[in-house]
């Protein structure tokens, strides 16, 4: 899990004076609002979550990393926060944006206000944005680099900055969250799992968890051989930050594991399976980030609204490819995303691997696909028969 | 899965008139179904009573039966339609109980009619509460402590075990008709008597209190492949112990968190499938404890419902469409979301707005009623509005209530001026009256709220006396912290888009600087402050939205219409239901909506009523869920740049704003606003008048008691008094003293120089007529003539009235003719015009012009088989009458009668007599060969059945006792017995027929009331035995209207009901589809 060092805002020694802040994107296109924690200058790739609530899950959530988040449910902060909808230790964005803060909450189980919670990781939020026009724009310009900052004098200034900023894709954000010791989670006894940690949420351990394994979490540089030493029932692969395809150290060790011993990714997990399996992973426009896509599970027919939080994608294999390739021989699409036919999960069961490209340990979000955690739970006990 | 091909022909049962508790929702869901079908290639078979409804327009089902909703009648259709399905859970509760009695008698097995939506066995699960309970404790779903009983005895026991408050509910009634909160064992016995008169089924169920808790709705929807989406997420403000209708209600839920909201919804997928929904929407509400998270569920309706409704209109799903869709075997990965278009239904929408719903009650109309917001619901519609925040919202909505209000409050409206409650002694002064208000709720609550807060109370208190979360009452707050800056400092450029912001109007700006609303207007267009309009897009901008439906906001820079350059017309609506407007106006939007259509002219529709068919996305090409007030209009209009703007269709709403549009450059379509300014200023209308050489009532305009003394003897009594300017009869009276005017100016309206009260003369036993006619400057065609059956005296939207008439000479009726023609020419009317008349003798007088779509347009055309809306909307686009073949009155070779419908049962304390004020909800219309079974029909569908045997009772005042001879012999040939007290027994003893006395009430036992309540009375000829709540008179009416037997309460009107009577017993209740009464008129006009 991560912990951040460098301050990131200052906060302001008295309240009640404004402090604007500008979001200036690579192309140009710019908004204004207002800091509601500090001063200070945040870049990233400018994304969107469509949730309507789990602020605090999202903000949390270690796949954030390297990203300004814009909330597109107008009024956050209404509800609190408290350490119990963490999903790491700290918030994981680089900034929020939000068009309505509310600082006052009503939940009985709030310990206290978002900006409170944001100040003390020193996160900049702002303010006053025009989240829909700032969602209508990535939705046709597609996803690019962004800073905000409370340094608004020189818009010139900041375009400046922002475009000089290294792309997003193609930057390995996982070593910046992932765990930098071995550490393990929870006493059950029936099951033993090695999670690689991409960038792990809190509620995918406790849903490991509650289907009875013991979770062994390790950095995403684990080498295969010494993972196997755990004598695992299975591997995890789990969620995390940016391209997947900058981490080749992982799909290297994991592509060693393939065949041997019940796999289950989620996620960037799932997109590390993909390509240990020789899958191609591309950058959607603009990703996909909220609690509401229909996903159909082809093996059932069942469509599931699930969670979503990935900027790229796994590419489907062509036909020719999937005869030549002796891994993809075996390889099912278990999952689409009916909104636009990604892929949203895979299945090798000659491999015993299987993961999905959305989330179904959900916080926040609808439970609809919680039932994988129960598969792999299956999946490890056929293998131990 | 693809669709059913194994059907061919489906019924649908509508939800017959509008009452309080099922509005127009059924007919925006009915409608959307029957469409649906329709493309499927499915046979509609509809059956509803309501004629105001758009579903039953000829062309939207291939059968229509405007026919009352019973099971007989039903069965009479089954069997000759022969329908394969039933779909009953888009006609609200009536429709579901309907099909629940055809189920249970064996009609549908008989005739092989499957249930195709919710199985009978699903809607048992919900409908019957232990049953619910005990499934939803198997499920692990939390409920509250509660017991099925059947009579007070046992429920003062379930009160020993578990104490007050609590909650009592009939079982199979709506809208909670019956049930309310007990905070004692008097209250208590009270309730459950009251709510074991009324259900059918003689059984209430007790529950456990959690007034205060917090009250969420979840709107489900499941298909035939068991996949289940959470359409709209919905918070009431207002807490437990208020009926949901009642409550102002936001969406989505804003005070859960995401682990909160999501155990919430996994409950509502469980229930939804163990109660075995199979396809379709169902509505789920729960209530949570806010202090410690605590939920249980409240209840299920395994339905399409009111706030379906709501759900559809502030998310962009089309639930009622897709229900209908599901119920014929498709699965929702299979349905394409419209707004979209190119991803699938199956999702939940996210939404990046705020939507409040505001109740509006119309309490002011029922004088001695309980106006306390308890689990019965009181209100009679509701409007929703849509901004990007919470207060922006609000303030919307409540302007949008069309009640002279312009926000929350300062806007000259308040009750307390805001000098008064920030004086330094404000508390002391108010406090204890405040606070009374805030604990108990009524339709003023919340503007106690902004009272409250100006003298200083705190959140805290608020919340403590309220219940409504610290959430909202800090939104509030925020609102108020912008008024005060208003108040106290110039207003910048800065502070003005603050404000507009904060969802205030101009309108209120303009009350706190003392100017005009123009002038905020003219600050604002020099500042270039202006609202921006943003989609409705079920997707949160993630995805492009096809669908144009828009709502304004002051957030933001960007704006997202980009305005057709085709020819536009633009729509106003009527705005929120409300007695004395209801549905019928809607009607005629959504028909001039579909008649520019057909002329290719692009409809922008403008309205704020989530109920009805003209915020359907389907209705218009682009649509504006906006207040319709004054700014909001300009701003559209602005945006828009519409060739023309057309107001007569929408009520009295637009109307007023007809001058003021006109002003700012706005073309208005059809009869200027001048000439509506003609019809509606007085002084200048009798001119008109005395030029034509027409009648008029004598009448005055008086601004004292005195002078109103001086014209009301002049005039001669009795008069008819009320105040200028008012709208469905409020506070309209006949006085036949000057006593009781003096009492009437003393006590209800004071007249004043700026409020001057108009005086007419009451013409006694007159007939009253409705006209309802298109003109088109030159010619004028009459739509349609109707007989009033009760005489004048009664507000005409109370009154029953037959079409065409059945008793008036063709002399008076040429001449009434005669005169609404020459008025349309002479007052410059095109488009529809509507006229009063009142038959004296053979003086035909002249009571009203309106120069707009009436109450009455809905069932002229469905009588006549002619759309007069669709006719008057090309009128008003230049063609003539003559071009569109419409030159001639159609009379009809049969019958149409129309019936109002009352909401008396909601409002105890309320007296059912009809008077000059309007109390009317909606209506329904019997149609037959003849006038008797026609009102007959009329009378059954408004449910109050007329019987075929058994006693009628007869309590007649001494004057109209030699009215009643003829009318008592023939319910003795008819086979009646005859019961009467003293007076009238023995005067119609004396003419020779037998009569049973029976006491008064308290002159011994059983007493009048004993037998009504006893069953032994099955028809009551109640001819005022007195007013006001100490009369027999009143005791009996109310008694009748609890026990559900039928009454008159006007001679005319029993007369009416024993032809009727006779001609059932004669022939029996047949059922005609309307397309065949359409086609026996066209072959009948054809010879």
């Amino acid at each position: 899990m991560k912990f951040r060092i460098e301050p990131k805002i200052q906060v302001s020694g008295k309240g009640g004076f404004i402090i604007k802040a500008l979001l200036v994107l690579e192309d140009g296109f710019h908004l204004s609002g207002e800091s509601f924690t500090g001063s200070g200058e945040a870049t990233g790739e400018i994304v969107f979550n469509t949730s309507m609530t789990g602020y605090q899950e999202i903000i949390t959530d270690p796949s954030y990393c390297g990203q300004i988040l814009a909330m597109t449910y107008p009024l956050i902060g209404n509800y609190g926060v408290t350490d119990l909808d963490n999903e790491s230790n700290s918030p994981q964005i680089e900034a929020l944006l939000v068009h309505e803060y509310h600082d006052y909450y009503s939940n009985w189980r709030a310990q206290s206000s978002l900006k409170q919670f944001l100040m003390q990781y020193q996160i900049l939020g702002v303010h006053g944005i025009d989240t829909r026009a700032l969602t209508r724009h990535i939705r046709s310009a597609g996803a690019m680099m962004s800073i905000l900052s409370t340094n608004t004098d020189s818009l010139d200034q900041l375009l400046f900055k922002v475009q000089s900023l290294p792309k997003f894709a193609g930057r390995d954000l996982v070593k910046d969250v992932s765990c930098k010791q071995a550490y393990s989670y929870g006493t059950n006894e029936r099951y033993h799992v090695v999670a690689i940690d991409f960038g792990i949420k809190k509620s995918i351990l406790d849903m490991l968890t509650a289907v009875g394994c013991r979770v062994t979490v390790v950095p995403a540089s684990t080498k295969a051989l010494e993972i196997m030493q755990y004598q695992p029932d299975g591997i995890f692969l789990s969620n995390g930050p940016g391209d997947p395809g900058a981490v080749p150290y992982a799909v290297t060790e994991v592509t060693k594991l393939v065949g041997k011993i019940p796999i289950f990714g989620i996620c960037f997990g799932h997109q590390i399976i993909g390509q240990a399996l020789g899958l191609k992973t591309y950058k959607l426009k603009f990703g996909h980030r909220g609690g509401n896509h229909p996903v159909k599970d082809l093996s059932t027919d069942h469509v599931e609204v699930s969670v979503q939080n990935h900027g790229f994608c796994l590419e489907l294999p062509s036909p020719s490819r999937l005869r030549t390739n002796h891994l993809l021989a075996g390889l099912e699409i278990t999952h689409i995303n009916l909104n636009d036919n990604t892929v949203e999960g895979l299945l090798h069961s000659q491999l015993k691997c299987f993961s999905v490209q959305h989330h179904p340990e959900a916080s926040p979000g609808p439970h609809d696909a919680r039932y994988l955690f129960q598969r792999f739970a299956e999946l490890m006990d056929k293998e131990k028969e | 899965m693809p669709k059913r091909l194994d059907i061919q022909k489906i019924l649908i049962i509508g939800s017959g008139p509008i009452i309080i508790g099922q509005a127009c929702e059924f007919d925006y869901s009915g409608s959307q179904a029957c469409k649906t079908l329709r493309q499927e290639g499915y046979q509609v078979i509809l059956i509803n009573s309501n004629p105001a409804t758009i579903m039953t327009d000829p062309d939207m089902a291939d059968k229509t039966y405007i026919e009352p909703i019973e099971p007989a009648i039903i069965e009479q259709i089954i069997a000759k339609e022969r329908p394969d399905a039933l779909l009953p859970t888009l006609g609200g509760q009536t429709g579901l109980n309907a099909a629940c009695a055809l189920y249970k008698q064996g009609v549908l097995a008989k005739y092989n009619v499957e249930l195709i939506g919710a199985s009978y066995d699903a809607i048992q699960k919900t409908e019957d509460r232990m049953i619910f309970k005990e499934i939803m404790e198997s499920i692990g779903v939390g409920v509250l402590a509660s017991a099925h009983v059947s009579s007070v005895e046992a429920a003062e026991e379930f009160a020993n075990h578990n104490g007050f408050p609590l909650i009592i509910r009939p079982s199979f009634t709506l809208g909670g008709a019956g049930g309310g909160v007990a905070c004692n064992l008097e209250e208590l016995r009270e309730i459950t008597h009251s709510g074991l008169t009324q259900s059918p089924s003689s059984q209430v169920l007790i529950e456990e209190s959690v007034i205060g808790w917090k009250e969420y709705e979840l709107e489900v929807m499941r298909d035939i492949a068991d996949n289940v989406v959470i359409v709209c997420s919905m918070e009431n403000v207002d807490p437990m112990g208020i009926h949901t209708g009642d409550s102002i209600t936001v969406a989505p839920i804003q005070t859960l968190s995401d682990l909160e909201y999501q155990q919430m919804r996994n409950e509502a997928l469980k229930i939804i499938r163990t109660i075995g929904v199979e396809t379709g929407g169902s509505n789920i509400q729960f209530a949570v404890d806010p202090e410690t998270g605590k939920r249980v569920v409240v209840e299920m309706n395994p339905r399409v419902s009111r706030s379906s409704a709501l759900a559809s209109k502030a998310t962009g799903f089309a639930i009622a469409k897709i229900a209908a869709k599901l119920a014929i075997g498709y699965t929702l990965d299979e349905l394409p979301n419209d707004i979209t278009s190119k991803t699938p239904a199956c999702f939940e929408p996210a939404i990046d707005y705020c939507v409040t719903k505001v109740p509006r009650w119309d309490f002011e109309k029922f004088y001695d009623t309980d106006v306390r917001l308890t689990t019965q619901m009181k209100s009679v519609g509701e409007v929703m509005a849509i901004g990007r925040t919470f207060k922006e919202s609000f303030q919307k909505a409540l302007r949008s209530l069309e009640q002279g209000r312009f926000g929350w409050g300062t806007d000259g409206q308040d009750r307390y001026s805001y000098e008064e409650l920030t004086q330094a002694n404000a508390a002391d002064v108010f406090k204890e009256e405040i606070t009374h208000y805030l604990l108990v709720p009524t339709a003023e609550r919340i503007f106690y709220i902004r009272y409250a807060l100006l003298i200083g109370m705190s959140i805290d208190e608020i919340y403590t006396l309220t219940g409504i979360d610290r959430w909202f009452l800090h939104n509030m707050q925020q609102i108020l912290d912008i008024e005060i800056k208003l108040r106290s400092t110039s207003l910048t450029k800065k502070l003005l888009q603050t404000a507009k912001n904060y969802g205030f109007s101009d309108q209120q700006i303009a009350h706190i600087y003392q100017m005009d609303e123009s002038a905020i207007r003219a600050i604002r267009q020099k500042q270039e402050i202006f609202a921006v309009f943003k989609s409705v897009d079920t997707c949160a901008a993630e995805f492009d939205a096809v669908t144009p439906y828009f709502y304004s906001t002051y957030h933001g820079e960007e704006n997202e219409v980009v305005p057709k350059k085709t020819h536009k017309v633009m729509i106003l609506g009527g705005g929120p239901n409300r007695i004395g407007q209801g549905i019928e106006f809607d009607y005629c939007c959504v028909q001039a909506a579909f008649a520019l259509r057909e002329k290719g002219s692009t409809v922008i529709m403008v309205n704020c009523n989530p109920e009805t068919v003209s915020t359907d996305y389907d209705t218009s090409d682009t649509l504006y869920f906006e207040p319709l007030t004054l700014e909001n209009v300009l701003e559209i209009c602005q945006n828009e740049k519409p060739d023309g703007v057309i107001l007569q269709f929408g009520g009295q709403t637009p109307l007023k704003l007809a001058l003021s549009l006109e002003k700012a450059g706005i073309n208005v379509l059809g009869t200027s606003p001048t000439a509506i300014d003609l019809a509606e200023d007085r002084e200048k209308f009798s001119a008109i008048v005395t030029k034509l050489g027409l009648l008029q009532p004598q009448n005055g305009l008086v601004r004292s008691i005195a002078e109103a003394q001086v014209v009301a003897k002049d005039i001669g009594y009795p008069v008819l008094v009320r105040p200028s300017y008012v709208l469905g009869g409020r506070a309209m009276e006949i006085v036949y003293d000057e006593t009781s005017l003096s009492r009437y100016m003393q006590e209800a309206v004071k007249p004043s120089p700026e409020h001057p009260i108009l005086i007419d003369r009451f013409l006694e036993d007159s007939i009253e007529v409705d006209v309802d006619a298109v003109s088109d400057g030159s010619n004028c065609v009459i739509g349609g003539i109707m007989e009033h059956i009760e005489r004048a005296g009664i507000h005409s939207g109370d009154s029953a009235c037959a079409l065409p008439p059945f008793s008036l000479s063709p002399k008076i009726l040429n001449e009434i003719r005669r005169q609404t023609k020459l008025l349309a020419i002479e007052i410059g009317v095109v488009g529809l015009l509507n006229i009063q008349f009142a038959i004296k003798g053979e003086q035909v007088y002249l009571i009203e012009v309106n120069p707009r779509a009436s109450r009455t347009v809905p069932f002229v055309s469905k009588s006549i088989g002619i759309s007069l809306a669709k006719i008057a909307t090309n009128v008003l686009l230049g063609i003539k009458l003559d071009s569109l073949g419409f030159t001639n009155e159609v009379i009809p070779p049969y019958t149409a009668v129309k019936e109002a419908v009352f909401p008396y049962i909601k409002f105890s304390g309320t007296d059912i007599i009809l008077g000059p004020e309007m109390h009317s909800t909606g209506e329904v219309m019997g149609i037959d060969q003849d006038f008797a079974m026609a009102f007959a029909k009329s009378q059954s569908a408004a449910g109050s059945r007329l019987p075929l045997a058994g006693n009628v009772l007869l309590t007649i005042a001494d004057k109209d006792k030699p009215l009643v001879v003829e009318l008592a012999t023939k319910l003795r040939e008819l086979g009646f017995g005859l019961v009467a007290t003293k007076g009238t027994a023995e005067y119609l003893q004396k003419q020779g027929i037998l009569v049973d006395p029976i006491a008064k009430i308290g002159e011994g036992s059983p007493d009048i009331v004993d037998e009504v309540k006893n069953g032994r009375i099955q028809f009551i000829i109640n001819r005022s035995l007195g007013k006001g709540p100490l009369s027999d008179g009143y005791k009996i009416r109310r008694e009748a209207l609890m026990e559900g037997v039928p009454i008159a309460t006007t001679i005319e009107g029993a007369v009416a009901a024993v032809k009727g009577i006779e001609q059932v017993k004669l022939r029996g209740m047949q059922v005609k589809a309307i397309q065949e009464y359409h086609q026996a008129k066209k072959n009948d006009s054809s010879v």
